[in-house]
């Protein structure tokens, strides 16, 4: 009898790197939707051209660099299209060429693939992309819902807006998965419900502008629905590999990446900062999660309180 | 904060897995596996030293007898499981892989018991004796020797006793099956613990997976005339690791046990549900600790069933008693989530197995790992409140520095951690090594 001797434990959940990045694309699906019916058939194309191009690259990558091939994992799939989902729709595909590049290659495979780029890839790039070239960046597409000669300007920015309520539906300019707010929320249930993430740091986060903006007398419904900040909160603030790794860690975190948004939108030359914090957090998470341990069984100073 | 003796409530604990129980034999009567031919019976099976053999070659010895005894104080005398003749005494390897003299016994199949009379006991001293003489050792775990930990050391006070009937590891179902089928042992043995230590209260905890166990053991309590009303049965949570030691003293006390302390720094002793039983019936009998209820299930094996076997057995002759219905892939004493994967089947049954689970192919084969996605799941699923990823990190790189820091010492391996890694990192493995490590340095420093 030839048998197999291995370490305990014997038994595996079912959990593995491949499904999380399975469902993660679940949930961008309603965002990916709402982009083409709000943007048309060129969005659906831009995100696909995005995934093609990360996962090429991933296996290009990963086969110069004579290692195993990682493309099933999931996650380049992820970024093409978290990247393509922060671009306008008619943004030129030379210049995602160079987003892709940038996210895949450089920030996420030249610092050792998943799990040890310290950014998130799709956001870098979004952010190499908004310096080097911010016209198309921001771009001018069109919202199919909107009337003619709208133009895509974000709300922050001083572009027009019907209602709030238009915002929260994603009758809206600008990128194109940042619209939709019905398609975002729908996403964060689905990764709520298989438990992908905890609400924590999309709540936190949203939380922290809205009280923000309450206190510094801004429109509240303005700050949360505009932007990127949903977007953001939901499917960038909480990857995995850049974000803290304990709740006190993560509350911290979602603080900042807030507080950071909100100060960047209404105190800096910008009109958006959402990417720009999101991706300053990602920087100080190493030293959150160092700051932050969870108590461990046994050390505590007030372990005598349950007697009796 | 709630006392969980008054309000019949356990406390919260940290982390905890709910795991697929696959309890098949829960509900099977146990059944006695007929003589073997030859019997193995190692002179350790404690932590602690080893036992001398007191017997040699060609001895006849009677089922209940002592083989093997020490002078040190943290030992547990060993017992002859079959009548025979003592046929060698040699070393051997173990399932876990370590190397221990071995008391080869050729049965004559009669199984006659020695001329046995019930211990003397009138203190507390003339019980730990018989605690010792009992050859009883932790049968839920390490195997530590129970007179030992019944010694609660001076300037400690314990308050309250604790019955582990968690049986937290899926498969398992042999201290389910005590309780069913021995429960009245069980009470007497507590009723003796209680009354030679005067220990004002026990709590008898149980996974509310076993509500037939929960209700026989408060049937019997209820009919136990006890004017002190010291007994309670918990019900806890079923979530892994329920059953280990300080995860169960946090839920049935509210209390923890303070790091590099004992139970009795918090008050309590633990005890595993088949030693009570099993110390009942020494106490009742003078029958040492010679024979064990193991669970064989896996799904390799036919007719999964508790089977009680002389402790010595081998391992392979358990496995064709049930029979087999592949050949298995993997052979682990224990539960699949803290089991020992044996190298061979000819090893011997000791006294602190209480599983042997045979695995096909298929369930034989682990995810291969990929990089950590950082997900935190490990840290969320820590009974001890550390940080896995940090330590197997650490471990690595070989950063004992890193290791004290960030508490290895306190990882009781139970698993949790690779259960839920999705990147299946080898977590466990990772601690095991990083342990070594700490215990290299020093080593080298004194």
């Amino acid at each position: 009898m030839k048998l197999t001797v291995s370490s305990s434990p014997h038994l595996r959940s079912e959990a593995s790197t491949a499904r999380i990045m399975g469902d993660v694309l679940i949930s961008l699906a309603p965002s990916v939707l709402a982009a083409t019916w709000f943007f048309g058939l060129r969005a659906f194309l831009v995100i696909l051209f995005s995934v093609a191009l990360c996962i090429g690259l991933e296996a290009l990558s990963r086969l110069v660099m004579k290692r195993d091939n990682t493309v099933f994992d999931g996650s380049a799939a992820v970024t093409g299209v978290l990247l393509a989902l922060t671009l306008p729709a008619d943004i030129p595909l030379h210049y995602v060429i160079v987003g892709c590049v940038t996210a895949i290659v450089v920030v996420k495979q030249m610092f050792g693939g998943l799990g040890c780029n310290f950014v998130n890839p799709a956001l870098t790039a979004r952010i190499v992309m908004l310096i080097s070239f911010p016209a198309a960046t921001v771009g001018q597409a069109h919202n199919l819902a909107l009337p003619d000669g709208v133009t895509g300007a974000t709300p922050l920015a001083g572009g027009e807006y019907a209602s709030l309520f238009d915002l929260f539906l994603g009758k809206v300019g600008g990128a194109m998965g940042e619209g939709c707010k019905i398609a975002i929320l729908l996403g964060l249930v689905y990764l709520l419900v298989r438990r992908i993430i905890t609400p924590v740091i999309p709540l936190v986060m949203v939380g922290t502008v809205a009280l923000f903006s309450l206190i510094v007398g801004e429109n509240v419904g303005l700050q949360v629905l505009s932007g990127g900040l949903l977007f953001g909160a939901v499917f960038m603030a909480t990857d995995y590999v850049t974000s803290p790794m304990t709740l006190k860690g993560q509350v911290l975190y979602a603080v900042g990446c807030g507080l950071f948004s909100v100060l960047i939108r209404l105190y800096a030359n910008l009109p958006e900062g959402v990417s720009y914090a999101i991706v300053l957090m990602n920087i100080a998470t190493p030293l959150i999660d160092r700051a932050f341990r969870p108590r461990p069984y046994g050390q505590t100073k007030k372990k005598k309180e349950g007697r009796g | 904060m709630k006392n969980p003796f008054e309000s019949g409530k356990p406390q919260k604990t940290r982390g905890g897995l709910h795991l697929p129980h696959r309890k098949n034999t829960a509900a099977v009567e146990s059944v006695i596996l007929p003589t073997p031919e030859k019997v193995y019976i190692p002179m350790q099976m404690h932590i602690g030293v080893p036992c001398t053999p007191t017997v040699s070659v060609g001895d006849y010895v009677r089922v209940g007898e002592k083989i093997g005894d020490s002078d040190a104080p943290v030992s547990a005398p060993v017992h002859a499981s079959v009548s025979g003749t003592v046929s060698g005494i040699y070393p051997m390897t173990l399932g876990g892989g370590t190397r221990a003299t071995v008391v080869e016994i050729t049965s004559d199949g009669k199984m006659e018991a020695a001329e046995l009379t019930p211990p003397t006991v009138t203190d507390r001293e003339s019980f730990l004796r018989a605690v010792r003489e009992s050859g009883l050792v932790g049968l839920g775990g390490a195997g530590f020797p129970v007179h030992v930990k019944l010694r609660v050391p001076a300037g400690k006070s314990v308050d309250t006793l604790l019955i582990n009937v968690a049986e937290c590891e899926p498969y398992l179902t042999s201290d389910h099956r005590t309780v069913l089928e021995d429960g009245w042992d069980v009470m007497s043995g507590v009723y003796a613990v209680l009354n030679y230590l005067d220990i004002p209260r026990v709590l008898i905890c149980v996974e509310d997976n076993k509500p037939d166990a929960i209700e026989a053991l408060q049937r019997i309590a209820d009919s136990s005339a006890d004017p002190l009303d010291r007994v309670r049965v918990l019900p806890l949570k079923a979530t892994y690791p329920q059953g280990a030691e300080k995860v169960l003293i946090k839920a049935a006390t509210g209390r923890e046990v303070p790091k590099g302390g004992l139970p009795a720094d918090a008050g309590c002793i633990v005890m595993n549900v088949t030693g009570v039983a099993r110390l009942a019936v020494y106490l009742k009998t003078g029958m040492p600790l010679v024979s064990k209820r193991v669970t064989v299930d896996g799904d390799a094996v036919a007719d999964p069933k508790n089977v009680i076997v002389p402790i010595g057995t081998p391992i392979s002759e358990l496995l064709s008693f049930v029979g087999l219905k592949e050949e298995p892939k993997k052979v682990l004493m224990g539960g699949p989530m803290m089991g020992i994967s044996l190298a061979s089947t000819d090893v011997p049954v000791v006294k602190n197995n209480n599983g042997i689970l045979a695995f096909s192919e298929k369930s034989s084969m682990l995810p291969s790992p990929s990089a950590c996605i950082r997900c935190g799941r490990c840290i969320m699923r820590c009974p001890m409140g550390l940080s896995p990823v940090t330590l197997a990190k650490a471990s690595e790189r070989g950063d004992t520095e890193a290791l004290a820091k960030n508490d290895l010492l306190s990882c009781m391996e139970c698993g949790s951690c690779a259960f839920v890694c999705p990147a299946h990192r080898p977590l466990v493995q990772n601690m095991r090594i990083g342990k070594g490590l700490l215990r290299e340095k020093s080593m080298k420093k004194g």
